[in-house]
């Protein structure tokens, strides 16, 4: 059998998660096919009933945009509704895309999407330079803090590859990005629709002297996203075999959001501050000499302590604040607007609790970031900056350190619907 | 050319990976997978595995295994029969409850029908796969099933691809896939009324290969199906189909005996099965490196209508 394919190579893969935003003809789709398409990751049936599919609806051109609009009413419509997940994956990295709305209607699709990236694609189309929505899906990825943001400035064929109306883009960017949290912004310029510079190096800009997007995409630096210096380990899930073999075990099990946890650390476990050493960390596969996130294991301690589903074990001398009183970011995902004195289900980490609103401090206009201070009506897609009081206290840090330990969503107990995405100030 | 000889910007032996401190992507997956596993049984008081005896929920049943250690699956697995099953599969499906020790729930299509609950389809490709439906629902609602653990992935089919790792079911065991609950960050809602219940999709973020590469890794045991095999086979609509008795052929359909092996298990009447000569797991992973079909590619269930898979989604199908 012809075998060029490397096993061993795949075993050693990152895993890259990804969202794109865009609206109907910014190019969204064909970038995203593209990828697919160049990468060899598109199935043959997979691309012949998309073709069958277009030639159905008397397009001249094979759609690759159903490929991703999946749903009855969106390839009805021709839009995208809803976040979809696609798979690629090339020599180097497996590629995980949120693939999101992007107009304004879905901002809750695209902060879906952005909450569990590693980096954000934005697409401008040259022709048209910076754009309102350009602006809201940067302030998204920011608000996210989403580490990396690329932004592809496509349909460079439409503006004969000028360089100039690449660097005017530029500049004119440079003005507002003071604005965002972003650490890492990147700029491309490409043609999804012919194919330059997204996999392949284009030979129309040779004035463009940086990587592709997919170079891009496969090397920039993911590994050190997560914190690995503040230890949080929420417990999500205790252990009890109350088998003979196994029958004093009491294993605390959860994922790592935060820090270095190595046998012999000394550490508390929140709310009761009982502290003791950490005995072993153990998993099916055997005992572990440290784990980090995002890995899920059982964590085994030498004393006795009472310990259950939502409390959380940190390092002795590093704790997260505590508290009831709480201001976060939130994202308004429902067409009942946000009740100030209501009160909602909240979860943090593995914690459910409820809240009440107290005060909504400001609203921000998502395309500008204007603080507006008059208007607290808050309905679907706004987004606030609000203060809380929780019915007992929450260990969290700010999510601008810790995206695990510093987010939250609410829940609207009338209806069970997740309502509310927040970030803890 | 198949998608990971081909070279992209990069060449792999350039770039050295520092893996301290940092998951390989299928150790992600685990991660990601045991930790959705662990909320179940957390949230839900009476969730259930769902069992077919396919690799993917083989891979499921191993990875709860790996969720609950050293504490055995407290989650009992599900099997929605058709009756229409391969020889190896029932035997396999007991062999492997035993060694876990995990309770078996079975919900017979058989028994549907009997009851007149569910009417057979009749004819040329006649098939069980939509009168499961009927007897699942049935099966959550006699056994008070509040969440049910299914082994589906978001690249195997393009509703799939808009799935909740979370997703909710009203009590008519609806899906709803234009009002879905956003779901951010690891935060799952499992909040529910009475009489609703949920689906919930533990490996939604692996991929086929993935999945085969994850099983040669842990050297996971898998029903013979999935390796190659003579069998008598016939050839519908470009798919080869297994023989079985009770399946009625067209005149033109004739029977030949074939090497083969299954790319997916399901029920006999709509799994395709392929001509292939791998019989281990490395020459699996190769060919599915390889191949430029999707595995349902090869489902006559899905070939129904363009959107057949989120129609009988809505309905309450897996």
């Amino acid at each position: 059998m012809d075998n060029t394919f490397n096993q061993d190579d795949y075993i050693n893969m990152e895993l890259l998660r990804f969202t794109t935003a865009g609206s109907v003809d910014d190019g969204k789709s064909t970038l995203i096919g593209r990828l697919l398409y160049d990468t060899k990751s598109i199935f043959q049936d997979q691309y012949d009933s998309v073709k069958e599919a277009s030639e159905k609806r008397g397009e001249d051109y094979v759609n690759l945009a159903l490929l991703t609009d999946g749903l009855r009413a969106e390839r009805e419509q021709g839009i995208t509704i809803d976040v979809a997940y696609r798979y690629f994956s090339t020599p180097r990295r497996k590629f995980i895309i949120a693939d999101t709305p992007g107009h304004i209607q879905y901002t809750r699709n695209m902060v879906t999407g952005a909450s569990t990236a590693n980096l954000a694609l934005i697409l401008v189309d040259a022709r048209k330079g910076i754009l309102e929505q350009t602006r809201r899906h940067a302030f998204i990825a920011s608000l996210l803090k989403i580490p990396h943001v690329v932004f592809c400035i496509n349909k460079m064929d439409l503006v004969d590859y000028s360089k100039e109306v690449y660097d005017n883009i530029l500049s004119d960017f440079k003005e507002f990005s003071s604005k965002l949290e972003v650490q890492d912004i990147r700029f491309v310029p490409v043609s999804a629709l012919k194919g330059d510079n997204i996999v392949n190096r284009s030979e129309n800009m040779t004035w463009y002297e940086g990587p592709t997007l997919l170079y891009l995409l496969e090397t920039i630096h993911i590994a050190s996203d997560h914190d690995l210096v503040n230890c949080r380990f929420p417990v999500q899930y205790v252990i009890r075999p109350f088998s003979d073999e196994y029958h004093d075990y009491r294993g605390y099990a959860g994922k790592i959001a935060g820090g270095i946890f190595k046998p012999g650390d000394k550490v508390m476990a929140l709310p009761s501050g009982f502290t003791s050493k950490i005995k072993k960390i153990d998993t099916y596969d055997g005992e572990l000499n440290e784990a980090f996130p995002p890995q899920s294991v059982t964590i085994l301690l030498e004393d006795e302590i009472d310990i259950s589903r939502g409390d959380m074990i940190v390092r002795e001398n590093n704790v997260p604040q505590i508290g009831q009183d709480i201001e976060i970011m939130l994202v308004w995902m429902h067409d009942r607007p946000l009740q100030i004195g209501g009160k909602y289900a909240i979860r943090h980490t593995s914690k459910d609790l409820r809240c009440m609103v107290k005060e909504v401090k400001y609203k921000v206009d998502i395309n500008t970031l204007h603080r507006n201070l008059e208007d607290k009506n808050i309905g679907l897609n706004e987004i606030a900056r609000i203060s809380i009081r929780t019915t007992q206290p929450l260990f969290f840090d700010r999510y601008k350190h810790n995206r695990n330990t510093g987010s939250v969503i609410l829940i609207d107990e009338s209806n069970n619907v997740t309502v509310g995405a927040g970030m803890i100030m | 050319m198949h998608p990971l000889s081909y070279q992209t910007g990069i060449e792999k032996d350039k770039i050295q990976l520092d893996m301290r401190n940092n998951l390989n992507h299928l150790q992600e997956l685990e991660s990601e997978s045991i930790h959705v596993m662990r909320e179940i049984a957390s949230q839900f008081e009476r969730p259930g595995l769902l069992f077919s005896g396919g690799k993917d929920s083989i891979l499921m049943a191993h990875l709860a295994k790996k969720a609950f250690w050293p504490a055995k699956i407290p989650i009992p697995f599900v099997h929605i029969d058709t009756g229409h099953n391969f020889d190896e599969t029932i035997k396999f499906r007991d062999d492997l409850v035993e060694e876990l020790g995990v309770k078996l729930v079975v919900g017979s299509v058989q028994e549907s029908i009997d009851k007149g609950k569910a009417v057979e389809e009749k004819g040329v490709g006649a098939s069980r796969n939509i009168l499961q439906t009927i007897t699942l629902l049935d099966t959550v609602e006699e056994h008070k099933f509040d969440a049910l653990l299914g082994g589906a992935r978001r690249d195997e089919e393009k509703a799939r691809a808009k799935e909740r790792f979370f997703s909710h079911r009203d009590d008519f065991g609806q899906w709803d896939p234009k009002n879905q609950r956003p779901e951010l960050w690891n935060l799952y809602n499992a909040k529910k009324f009475p009489g609703e219940h949920f689906r919930v999709f533990p490996i939604s973020n692996w991929t086929e290969l993935d999945v085969w590469m994850y099983i040669r890794r842990e050297n996971i045991k898998l029903p013979s199906l999935y390796f190659s095999h003579e069998r008598d086979v016939f050839k519908r609509d470009g798919m080869w189909l297994a023989h079985y008795p009770f399946m009625q052929m067209k005149d033109d359909e004739k029977v030949e005996r074939r090497i083969v092996r299954c790319r997916t298990i399901g029920d006999v009447t709509c799994t395709g099965v392929v001509l292939s000569e791998a019989n281990s797991l490395d020459d699996i992973v190769a060919e599915i490196a390889a191949t430029r079909e999707t595995e349902r590619g090869n489902r006559a269930d899905d070939k129904r209508s363009e959107t057949a898979m989120e129609d009988r989604k809505k309905e309450g199908y897996f």
